[in-house]
Order: structure tokens, then C-alpha cells, then sequence
């Protein structure tokens, strides 16, 4: 019997992380840093064409592309002169299990299946995790989703409740846990036990799977507006999403749009604290995994992450919990499209950057997700309410995440926080040094890191010596 | 007395306080890292007793019988009546 401590088990990672991918991260490594990242994602073993393939054999992709014209309108209203860029939206909802999360877990279980694993497992709290059962059901593989669900109270967060719903809905075996970042540690374990795939969100196979998202948002503007999509705005959580797409977008040659990232500002509130899980009404797209997710993309569960969002951002804005549930009626009531948070969070940044841009331009929301029980923006609020949070109607700036929610009065006070990018590139710098002493860098690692924050190498040296 | 193969819910303490991660948020590091997992119940049991479960893959798992034939029972929340006024009676 193994040692199961969680000393013991996090020891192992390596070794059970190996057995359960078939990726030798080390045939990538350069130097301490350095990676070869683009290799990493051709090896996959799958072309694009493959990989649209596979998700047309599996209910995914070629969603529709909405014009929001209503809000469009709305936002011209409040706009300045010549200013209200048209805003599309790409409904992802669509997708079997109903989030662009499908995209990721089909090449995942596609994967699983080739290599002959039993079935997958995959330590998510979110759509991904449907994502991944509903694969499974359909390639008759066994899975087994990990969440994080309830706080020491035992009261759980209505939208993971929602999810864990779903996953046992596709046949999947779900583990309900506690508070904590132990979830890892179960999973490792789980995947030591089972021998089962690691449907892990950060593999080249999961990101490779976005990239369809943006090819099509790509095809889908120029064929209706014969141009390319301005500016395209993406929640950002883990980074997969913004990655995927932005290499998507990049594989069609949308080499001038402007990469957007939003999150919901949770700022202050603890992600691995009891008493903090439930004053968020947000589960993912926050700045709680955004910020350390961009300014350090190693920390996941595999040895090298494929989702490497700075290399591909141009801007990132934050929101505030109460701007994002009034778009979320807006959108309800203007545009008869009931959807989730998700990518409710950039339609939210989308309205602040249509405002600023010109009439004749255009502003693609990449993602919508499924809402309903649980998920719902009502139960949100109301599940503030019950953990004393203060929801009310006003201005949302000076918002304290954890202590109240406002709702804007109306249009013209959701205005996005657009964030240093610089501020976040010396973050990553930070984070870099902790992890390999600046000493041990060779050219090639300077040159890495420069790419991974879409700058050049003069800038990390100079940056680095202002530590 | 619940049947063998009833539908229920099982709760395990995975790691006490004291086994727990490093550097956990003080109100995180004071309680038991605790699982919760429905399945079939492989053999008559009582609430409370240490039973064994199948879940939906087959897999079997221990721990202390809670709740039988658990359901979900997520709603859509008491009306949260700001939100009725917005993008209505021109309030956009």
C-alpha cells in the first residue's frame, strides 16, 4: 500500500502525471526556463483539420454567431459621437454539455480513447467538467469528475451544485469536497488509483481545441462584415480560453485584432479560504485565478502549461460582480438570449470597449455558457444575500468584492478597469526568479520569457534589473 | 434499514486538520478535508454506520452513510427584485 499522505502523494506527481498523459514534458525543456512551447503544441499528434474533425464527430463547434443589435443600439446611446462598435457574440452554448469547454475535453477524450486509457478524470468545479462527462458518455469511456462544492457549514455554492448535477447526469462519479486546494491531491491520487487519462485543462490537447473557436469567429466575421473582427474579448480564468482562441484567431490570419481579457474582480477575497468560498458569486472567470494564472502559468498540474495567456494578450480589464449580472438582464431582456456568467464577464468588458470604439468597428464576446438552476444570476444574488453580502442599486465603482454587489443604474456605469499589462509582465517576472534564480538564465530563457509576455528581450533585461 | 442497493450518500474525512496542506488560510487549516460521493449501497445498512458504495462506474468507496436517495434540490433563488426593472420601462 503506497504511502497516501499528502507529502507522499504530491511527491509522486511526476511519475503518476506521466503515466497519465503519454507527454514527456522533459523532451521540451531547453533550460531552466525555456520550453519549446510551439513544438510542445504541434506534437500533439493532431493537425487543425483533425482536430475540426474530431469535434464534428463529437456535437461540437461550428456554433452560431450572433449581431447583438439591441444592445449595439443601447450602448450607442450613451457612447460619444461616431462611437458604439457593433457587438457579435459567439454561442457557445451550443456545444454538447453547453460551454466552449467541449472544445477542450473532445480532444482530450478523443486521446484517452487512441491510447486505450478506461476512462478520464478531470479536478474542475466548472463547465469543464460536463465538458468532459459528456465526452465520455459519448466515447462510452468511465470518468470521474473531482469538485470542490461546500464550505465547513456544509453549504454549497448553488452553481457547482449545478455542475456536480450535470456530471453525475452524463454518468460520471463525482467527488464532493471541501474547501481547499487539496483538490489537487485527490486528484493525483484518484489518477494513481484508477490508471485513468488526465483530462487536465492545460494540455497541448485541450488548448489545441480552442483554437477552432477562434478560426471560426475569424471565418465568421469576414464572411458576413468582409473584414476582420476588431477587438475580441475573452473571460479569463485558467488562460486556455484566451490562448486557444487567440492562436485560432492568429492560424487565420487575424494578425491586427486586439486580443481582450476580462475577469470579474474578486480582489481581496482568499480562493483557498473556508469562510470566503461562499461570499463569492462567481466560480471561475475571476481575478483569482486570472492573475496568477497570467503571471504564472506553470503552477497547474501538469509539469508545462499550454495555456499561456500574456504571450497573446493585448489588454486586460477587470469587472465588477454587480456589472456583469445587470448585462446579464440586459442581455436577457434586449436580446432574448437567457445565458450564464461566463461569458456574460466579457460581454460586460465588450459594452466598455464598444463605447470607445468607432461605430464601423467591430467587437466579437467569444463565448456564452448554459444558465438555469443554480447558475442563474437570480440565485447568485439571492445566495449573497443569504451570506450577508450587500446587493443593492448604484454606482459600481469602489465595489468591495466579499461585501457588496451593486448593480449599475444604468448603461453608462459599466465601465471596465483596464489593468497595467506592464504591472502584470514584472508579476511574471517575479514569479520567474522565485522559480530559477536569475543567475542560471541563458539567452535562450530571456528570449522565452520575452515571448511569453509578447515583448522583446530588451525589456525583460531592463525590467529584471528594476526587481 | 436500507436495502442493498439503494441510492445514498456517503461522507469520509480524507485528511484531518493536522494532515492537511502547508499553508492553508488559518479558517481553511482548522477543519477536515471531507468527501462526499453518492452510489449504490452494496449491502443493507443503517444511517450513520460505516457502509461501502458502487457509484455510477462501478467503483466502490467507504464511508459513513448520510443521506438516502439523495437529490438536488438547486433553485433559482428568493426574486431578487432589482433585477426585474432592468433593460424594462426604459432602464437601460
Amino acid at each position: 500500500m503506497p504511502d497516501m499522505s499528502y507529502a507522499a502523494v504530491l511527491g509522486r506527481k511526476n511519475e503518476i502525471m506521466k503515466k497519465a498523459l503519454g507527454i514527456n514534458f522533459e523532451d521540451f525543456i531547453q533550460s531552466p526556463i525555456a520550453f519549446d512551447y510551439e513544438r510542445m503544441m504541434r506534437e500533439t499528434g493532431y493537425s487543425h483539420d483533425d482536430i475540426v474533425r474530431i469535434q464534428t464527430d463529437s456535437k461540437v463547434g461550428n456554433t452560431p454567431l450572433f449581431e447583438l443589435k439591441n444592445l449595439t443600439e443601447a450602448v450607442r446611446k450613451v457612447a460619444g459621437p461616431g462611437k458604439g462598435a457593433t457587438i457579435l457574440v459567439k454561442d457557445e452554448a451550443a456545444n454538447a454539455s453547453g460551454s466552449f469547454k467541449a472544445r477542450r475535453a473532445s480532444i482530450s477524450a478523443f486521446e484517452a480513447q487512441k491510447k486505450g486509457f478506461q476512462g478520464l478524470i478531470a479536478a474542475t468545479s466548472g463547465n469543464y467538467g460536463a465538458a468532459v462527462a459528456s465526452q465520455a458518455a459519448m466515447r462510452g469511456l468511465k470518468c470521474i469528475i473531482l469538485q470542490e462544492v461546500f464550505d465547513s457549514r456544509n453549504v454549497c455554492q448553488p452553481e457547482i451544485v449545478e455542475k456536480s448535477r450535470a456530471c453525475e447526469a452524463y454518468g460520471a462519479e463525482v467527488l464532493r469536497l471541501s474547501v481547499g486546494p487539496e483538490l489537487f491531491y485527490m486528484a493525483l491520487r484518484t489518477l494513481e488509483e484508477t490508471g485513468f487519462f488526465n483530462a487536465s485543462l492545460y494540455t497541448p490537447f485541450g488548448i489545441r481545441g480552442v483554437e477552432t473557436l477562434g478560426v471560426e469567429v475569424a471565418e465568421q466575421v469576414r464572411a458576413r462584415f468582409k473584414k476582420d473582427p476588431d477587438a475580441v474579448v475573452i473571460t479569463h480564468a485558467g488562460g486556455g480560453n484566451l490562448t486557444g482562441t487567440a492562436r485560432g484567431l492568429l492560424l487565420a490570419g487575424c494578425d491586427q485584432t486586439r486580443i481582450v481579457a476580462c475577469s470579474v474582480d474578486l480582489g481581496g477575497l482568499h480562493m483557498a479560504s473556508d469562510t470566503d468560498f461562499n461570499k463569492k458569486s462567481f466560480t471561475t472567470g475571476h481575478t483569482g485565478f486570472g492573475v496568477p494564472f497570467a503571471t504564472w502559468p506553470d503552477r497547474v498540474d501538469v509539469p508545462r502549461n499550454a495555456a499561456r495567456s500574456l504571450r497573446y494578450m493585448d489588454e486586460y480589464q477587470l469587472v465588477t460582480q454587480g456589472e456583469v449580472f445587470y448585462v446579464t438582464e440586459l442581455l436577457t431582456k434586449l436580446e432574448g438570449l437567457e445565458r450564464g456568467p461566463a461569458g456574460n464577464t466579457s460581454l460586460t468588458a465588450a459594452v466598455t470597449l464598444a463605447c470607445q470604439m468607432d461605430r464601423d468597428q467591430i467587437v466579437v464576446v467569444q463565448e456564452t455558457e448554459y444558465t438555469g438552476a443554480g447558475k442563474h444570476h437570480n440565485r447568485q444574488l439571492s445566495f449573497a444575500r443569504e451570506n450577508g453580502i450587500d446587493v443593492r442599486v448604484g454606482d459600481p465603482a469602489g465595489n468591495i468584492p466579499g461585501k457588496t454587489i451593486v448593480i449599475p443604474e444604468h448603461l453608462g456605469q459599466v465601465r471596465g478597469k483596464v489593468q497595467d499589462m506592464d504591472r502584470l509582465r514584472v508579476s511574471y517576472l517575479k514569479n520567474a526568479v522565485k522559480a530559477h534564480a536569475v543567475e542560471l538564465w541563458n539567452e535562450n530563457d530571456y528570449a522565452f520569457v520575452a515571448a511569453d509576455l509578447k515583448t522583446n528581450t530588451e525589456w525583460v533585461k531592463q525590467a529584471l534589473s528594476n526587481l | 434499514m436500507l436495502k442493498a442497493g439503494t441510492w445514498v450518500e456517503i461522507e469520509a474525512v480524507l485528511l484531518t486538520p493536522a494532515e492537511r496542506a502547508p499553508n492553508l488560510p488559518s479558517d481553511t487549516a482548522q477543519v477536515p478535508y471531507i468527501l462526499k460521493l453518492s452510489g449504490f449501497l452494496t449491502e443493507d445498512a443503517e444511517l450513520g454506520m460505516e457502509v461501502a458504495i458502487r457509484t455510477l462506474i462501478g467503483r466502490e468507496h467507504r464511508g459513513v452513510l448520510k443521506i438516502a436517495n439523495p437529490s438536488y434540490a438547486h433553485s433559482f433563488g428568493a426574486t431578487v427584485p432589482e433585477l426585474l426593472m432592468i433593460g424594462t420601462g426604459g432602464r437601460i
